[in-house]
């Protein structure tokens, strides 16, 4: 019984972490029509960043929250400035975005690989979170539960500012209409970059949150963005519900595969996709795009 | 002709290899109204995206009260003040009646004699929009989304304003609330250019009227004139 209810609140959790990482890929794509394949690096970049700062690389140490903070405000950065040089002389051009983000994303691993080493950064869990909460019978780590708050928050945030705000309503008529929306004077390009900069800052923070569950190693982009690409074309790109949803399914059968098939894993991780492809291409949430 | 609002001069634009326009001239005076009329593919709608910068012409110049706007992006053209109900309406679907308002608010420029438009004033000239303002806008009947087009274009406080086709599709109880909207917008002092196939609502309502025909002027006249002359506009529209 505590095995199943382990591996719930583990998918639960993985999840959340999933969220974070696809909220800001599903935005992209929806708003921006950029298949992003930076993303991956991009949370690989955070984590490595902010590591950086927890572990005292520099020679002087940080607190976590600060160093994701910084992590997450660095890699928004980087994300602003490669969509303003570089995604924004394609626009439209999806097959040159798609090999100018995979370009970037061998650029972003050998760089990281150079700069820090193949070694695994192992990353302590944050003070105070290090221990367990009791649920019943039932032991849970109290940092995995805290991912799960941290993801609801940030879900919460952007619903609000997306649904609650004049910049989210004008991201939303941006993702319905860019053309239109640039003929009633909103200022699509410079949105762009804020929500490249906001999808970049998320992807960044969330793999500097998953840093003490996943650590952080080579390879991690690659291993993290088919499970956004999956969750995107789950939930719908655009959609943040069906990110949220798409993360939570995703993080069930990523989690449930590993553990019941582990030799089907993927099989069983892409099959969804696959169907959803075939019989909803839109995604649970996504509108039809023609 | 009054102090001109907008002037296309010479233009000639494609559609890929397509040459869509050519050396298209007109203009708009200040608190007039042209009709703009043509067949289907006359390029009608290809002169709107010309004006607003959407489609970039190969030759000529569009000038707005005297500023040239050519090579400009639709949000610089907006800040022009020029402002599109566009051909099929094209309102944010995803968005409440009140967010498609919202997001086009732009403050009006100074020293402008209008009252500016505001959401409340939009909802005043279309009480249906009041009613629904919290509706999203995909679900409202075609007449409705109509009204948030033009309510939103007027959200803008344009200078001008460029209408493309807004009876298209609608029922005729409907298209006359539509044509008695657009005799208040001008009778308010708005310059405005109408795109029309049917030529019988822009003739009761335009000051001036160009008809496009393969993508060339063919006439350009005042109503009154076009009866006078006795012109056949069968030649130009097919229908009449």
């Amino acid at each position: 019984m505590n095995f199943w209810l382990v591996l719930t609140a583990n998918s639960v959790t993985f999840g959340g972490l999933l969220f974070l990482l696809s909220a800001g890929f599903s935005l992209i794509f929806g708003l921006m029509r950029i298949p992003n394949l930076t993303h991956g690096s991009l949370f690989m970049l955070g984590a490595y960043v902010g590591a950086t700062f927890v572990v005292g690389l520099l020679g002087f140490q940080l607190n976590f929250w600060l160093a994701a903070i910084l992590a997450t405000l660095a890699v928004a950065a980087v994300g602003a400035l490669a969509e303003r040089l570089l995604l924004r002389r394609l626009p439209g051009d999806q097959l040159a975005q798609v090999l100018v983000t995979l370009g970037l994303s061998f650029m972003a691993a050998d760089f990281c690989l150079m700069v820090w080493g193949g070694d695994p950064l192992n990353i302590a869990t944050p003070g105070g979170l290090g221990g367990f909460v009791r649920f019943g019978v039932m032991v849970f780590p109290a940092y995995r539960l805290a991912i799960i708050v941290i993801a609801i928050v940030v879900a919460v945030g952007l619903w609000l500012l997306l649904d609650r705000t004049r910049l989210g309503a004008m991201i939303r008529a941006g993702v319905d209409d860019p053309d239109m929306a640039r003929v009633v004077g909103i200022r699509v390009s410079q949105l762009f970059t804020v929500v490249f900069a906001l999808g970049a800052g998320l992807a960044a923070f969330a793999g500097i949150i998953g840093g003490p569950i996943l650590s952080v190693y080579p390879g991690l982009d690659q291993d993290m963005l088919p499970l956004a690409l999956v969750v995107v074309i789950l939930g719908g790109s655009g959609s943040l519900l069906g990110s949220f949803v798409g993360s939570i399914i995703v993080g069930f059968i990523y989690n449930f595969g590993q553990a019941l098939l582990p030799e089907l894993a993927y099989f069983v991780l892409f099959m969804p996709m696959l169907l959803v492809l075939l019989l909803r291409p839109q995604g649970l949430f996504g509108r039809h795009v023609p | 002709m009054a102090t001109s609002a907008l002037s296309l001069k010479n233009i000639d634009a494609y559609y890929g290899d397509s040459h869509v326009l050519t050396d298209v001239s007109f203009e708009l005076g200040e608190a007039r109204m042209l009709g703009l009329l043509g067949r289907n593919g006359a390029g009608k709608s290809t002169c709107m995206s010309v004006t607003m910068g959407l489609l970039a012409p190969r030759r000529g110049e569009v000038v707005v009260f005297g500023d040239k706007v050519t090579g400009l992006s639709p949000e610089m053209v907006a800040a022009q003040g020029v402002a599109l109900v566009p051909q099929g309406r094209r309102i944010f679907k995803s968005l409440t009646v009140r967010e498609n308002l919202m997001v086009a608010a732009r403050k009006p420029d100074a020293g402008s004699k209008h009252a500016p438009w505001i959401a409340e004033t939009v909802f005043a000239m279309f009480p249906r929009l009041a009613e629904r303002h919290k509706q999203i806008a995909a679900h409202l009947s075609g007449g409705e989304q109509q009204m948030l087009a033009i309510g939103r274009a007027l959200m803008g406080n344009p200078r001008v304003l460029l209408m493309d086709e807004p009876s298209e599709g609608l029922a005729p109880q409907i298209v006359a609330e539509v044509m008695a909207t657009i005799r208040k917008l001008k009778e308010s002092g708005l310059s405005i250019v109408l795109v029309e196939q049917n030529p019988r609502l822009v003739f009761d309502v335009a000051d001036d009227i160009v008809i496009l025909n393969t993508g060339r002027v063919a006439v350009v006249s005042t109503p009154a004139q076009l009866d006078k002359d006795g012109v056949d506009l069968t030649q130009h529209l097919g229908v009449f």
